[in-house]
């Protein structure tokens, strides 16, 4: 009774106040940025060298802003990748696919060490190049879904997507290469300093129009640099078993070449502003083998492991992913903490969620447009469709 | 006698450049009204079931349900067990084949004899040619005929012409180039081309398409035998939809012998490959609903064609794949002379695919030679 009466007692005392005051408070954890270093400096591995005195530097200085950007953007690559996956699979994305996941460090380290002026042009492992060239991801989802809001307005698809100075988007293995040296050819005639990059897979490199290429770029010392994206398989065919040779930066003869760890984004980007300084100084072309790794089949309709072990996948997602590696980095030299890179993951999945929002609502390009783009005419052009009562307009 | 026909009946529905009069506008199958989905296997395909007779001799033998790669791997499998000199090379053909295609023939018959090319068509089609001029059989393997481009001067200035430029001395008649041809539905740019137009323009060369497994077998194994290089194009979309009782122990198909599918009197169909089945659904429709009797024609060979089942025509419609301008047609129409051009010739292409598209820039010739014509 006496207890009850305390309480009571004490309750009034403390006033309605009390009521309202939480029994346990939780303090929030407040992040301070002066803790994080601004820049970290990285031992990276030597690359290989052909017909070169000097390669690249072995160490390279990676800063807070530019860590981040690069993690963002590998990572929107490999969501992005990862949705298509799931769209392809729900077939709302047709056709062909093929994908860019464990590769990423490839197309971010190459736009690090470039600039915006320079010019790419790659095979159809391209969606990678093409949100580093600058397409949004709602575009390039967009235009996997056939959507009018695509790149290419829903006509290109998956293998032909281009931006401004990204040249595609190739379908046919080996073709892009003559392309490349000819772009290079209209950057040493404008004289405005800039390059082009000339990507191709191991596969293509077995292609007989790589070496007719060699041959006109070293000829005419065209600002190109030949890279080969060599992830080990092409299509589902090995490089031991497709190439007498598989030191694909040697494979220019007397182009000087360069082997690069492909997984590691350090090594790519100073490996190609060295190939870039090199370019651009006038010593002519110059190849770049990247060794890096797709996780993926070679495309959607492949499953990726009867050439390969599911082993062997795992071994180089666990040791070598180019993400956790950077993140790894990132992490040990305090230029990031956990929190804040699950931020930007989280930011990451919005963006790509809306975008394949964007990419499954819509609306297809309409029927008219068919015939679009064929030729350039000046009066548009009337094409018979299946039948002679069937007929599109075709505007040029 | 090419010409002798039937007299002249025009079913009006038939002659009309203008928009047709609805019943056969809309009794055509809608699916090819409806884009942009257009149907994948629309079309029925009637399985053969009567028993083959080739030259009025029946193929006897045990037979076995067999879907088209399967009776090209049946045809392969064949050629290697008869053939010593047999080698089958490509892209990916070792583990059997993007289409499966060459399935086990590795494991029965070694690496030496099924082995896989690297990436380079051209390549593959000169070092065939090479294979071809010692004696031995090539059987060359293209991933697509879409990529046949690179190895188009291999096959035409060199595997055309080499029994011709060395008077007899060298050919590589033996080889034999195999290729998935024709559009999917979903293949796009590159994995939906027919392009046989182009090869059919090309002397010392034969161009053979089938329409099912057992003409596949039938021919491919012709096509082996024949002492001239041969391109064999595959539909794609045949691959697994069509299935028959295909004879286990090998039998020829003669090459340049068109096959009349149905007898008719008012009009000749010709197709090869996948459209034979549309076609064949379209001559029944036109005799159900425009009582309408329809000849319908698988040409089989392209290059050289079957002149003679063909000229006897007063009316045709020939119904191919390929983009209309400079399609198989036109070398067709040249053999058929002016004298049985009397009556009005169509040319109907339907494409299944979506990005398949044709310039018509001459579409405004047809109609006024046609117009002339009937004039």
């Amino acid at each position: 009774m006496r207890k009850m009466l305390l309480a009571a007692l004490s309750r009034v005392l403390q006033g309605p106040a009390a009521a309202a005051r939480p029994v346990s408070r939780v303090v929030v954890a407040s992040r301070n940025y002066a803790d994080f270093a601004s820049e970290a400096t990285f031992d990276i591995k030597k690359c290989d060298l052909h017909r070169l005195e000097e390669g690249p530097p072995v160490t390279a200085v990676l800063t807070r802003e530019e860590g981040l950007h690069y993690y963002k953007t590998m990572q929107t690559i490999r969501r992005m990748e990862l949705k298509s996956d799931q769209l392809y699979k729900q077939k709302i994305i047709r056709g062909f696919c093929h994908l860019y996941d464990g590769q990423e460090a490839c197309c971010v380290g190459l736009e690090a060490a470039i600039k915006p002026t320079d010019h790419l042009i790659t095979a159809y492992r391209a969606h990678g190049y093409a949100y580093t060239r600058g397409t949004p991801v709602r575009e390039i989802l967009a235009e996997l879904t056939g959507r009018k809001g695509g790149c290419a307005k829903g006509k290109g698809g998956s293998m032909h997507m281009y931006a401004q100075n990204f040249y595609g988007g190739n379908g046919i293995v080996g073709a892009q290469v003559p392309l490349g040296a000819g772009i290079a050819l209209a950057c040493k005639y404008f004289g405005k300093d800039e390059i082009c990059l000339t990507l191709y897979g191991d596969g293509a490199a077995n292609q007989g129009q790589i070496f007719e290429t060699y041959n006109m770029a070293a000829l005419w010392k065209l600002p190109c640099i030949f890279i080969c994206e060599n992830n080990r398989y092409g299509m589902g065919t090995s490089v031991e078993r497709a190439a007498a040779s598989t030191d694909y930066y040697k494979r220019g003869d007397y182009i000087p070449g360069i082997r690069v760890d492909g997984m590691d984004i350090l090594c790519v980007r100073e490996a190609t502003k060295f190939a870039a300084e090199h370019c651009r100084s006038g010593k002519g072309p110059i190849l770049m083998e990247l060794q890096t790794y797709r996780y993926h089949g070679h495309s959607m309709s492949d499953p990726g492991i009867s050439y390969r072990t599911r082993e062997e996948i795992q071994e180089v997602r666990s040791k070598s992913d180019p993400i956790t590696l950077l993140k790894d980095r990132m992490l040990n030299n305090s230029l990031s903490s956990v929190e804040e890179l699950k931020e930007i993951d989280v930011e990451v999945r919005k963006e790509i969620e809306e975008a394949a929002q964007f990419a499954t609502t819509d609306p297809e390009p309409p029927l008219e447009e068919l015939c679009y783009h064929i030729y350039k005419n000046e009066p548009p052009f009337e094409v018979r469709g299946p039948s002679q009562w069937i007929k599109y307009k075709s505007v040029g | 006698m090419p010409g002798s026909c039937s007299p002249l009946r025009f079913p009006y529905p038939l002659l009309h450049l203008h928009p047709p009069p609805s019943a056969l506008f809309h009794s055509l199958p809608s699916p090819l009204l409806h884009f942009p989905h257009p149907p994948f296997h629309h079309f029925p395909h009637p399985p053969y079931t009567a028993p083959l007779r080739l030259n009025n001799v029946s193929v006897a033998g045990q037979t076995q349900k067999m879907n088209l790669f399967q009776s090209i791997t049946s045809a392969l499998d064949n050629t290697l067990s008869r053939d010593p000199t047999a080698v089958i090379f490509g892209e990916d053909v070792a583990f059997g084949g993007v289409f499966r295609c060459t399935v086990g023939l590795r494991d029965k018959y070694g690496k030496d004899r099924v082995f896989n090319t690297p990436l380079c068509e051209q390549g593959i089609v000169g070092f065939g040619i090479g294979v071809a001029v010692t004696g031995a059989t090539a059987i060359a393997e293209i991933q697509f005929a879409d990529y046949i481009f690179p190895a188009f001067d291999q096959i035409v200035n060199e595997a055309a012409k080499y029994r011709y430029r060395s008077g007899d001395l060298f050919n590589c008649g033996s080889l034999t180039i195999r290729a998935p041809w024709g559009c999917v539905g979903h293949g796009g740019l590159y994995h939906s081309q027919s392009p046989e137009a182009f090869f059919a323009h090309c002397p010392g060369i034969k161009v053979v398409i089938p329409r099912s497994p057992l003409q596949a077998k039938g021919l491919l194994l012709s096509c082996i035998e024949d002492k001239n290089p041969c391109i064999f194009f595959e539909p794609k979309i045949l691959y697994r939809a069509a299935v028959e009782q295909v004879p286990v122990e090998p039998y020829y198909i003669p090459l340049s012998q068109a096959e009349v599918l149905q007898e008719g009197s008012d009009v000749t169909l010709v197709a090869w490959g996948t459209q034979v089945h549309v076609i064949r659904e379209v001559a029944t429709m036109a005799q159900e609903k425009l009582g309408v009797s329809c000849e319908v024609i698988d040409l089989k060979t392209i290059l050289p064609w079957d002149t003679e089942a063909v000229c006897k025509v007063n009316r045709m419609l020939e119904n191919h794949f390929s983009p209309h301008v400079s399609g198989s047609l036109s070398p067709l129409l040249a053999s058929i002379g002016p004298w049985n051009l009397v009556g009005i010739i169509f040319v109907c292409v339907i494409f299944l695919c979506h990005s398949m598209v044709t310039v018509l820039s001459n579409y405004r010739w047809v109609k006024t030679f046609v117009t002339w014509l009937i004039c």
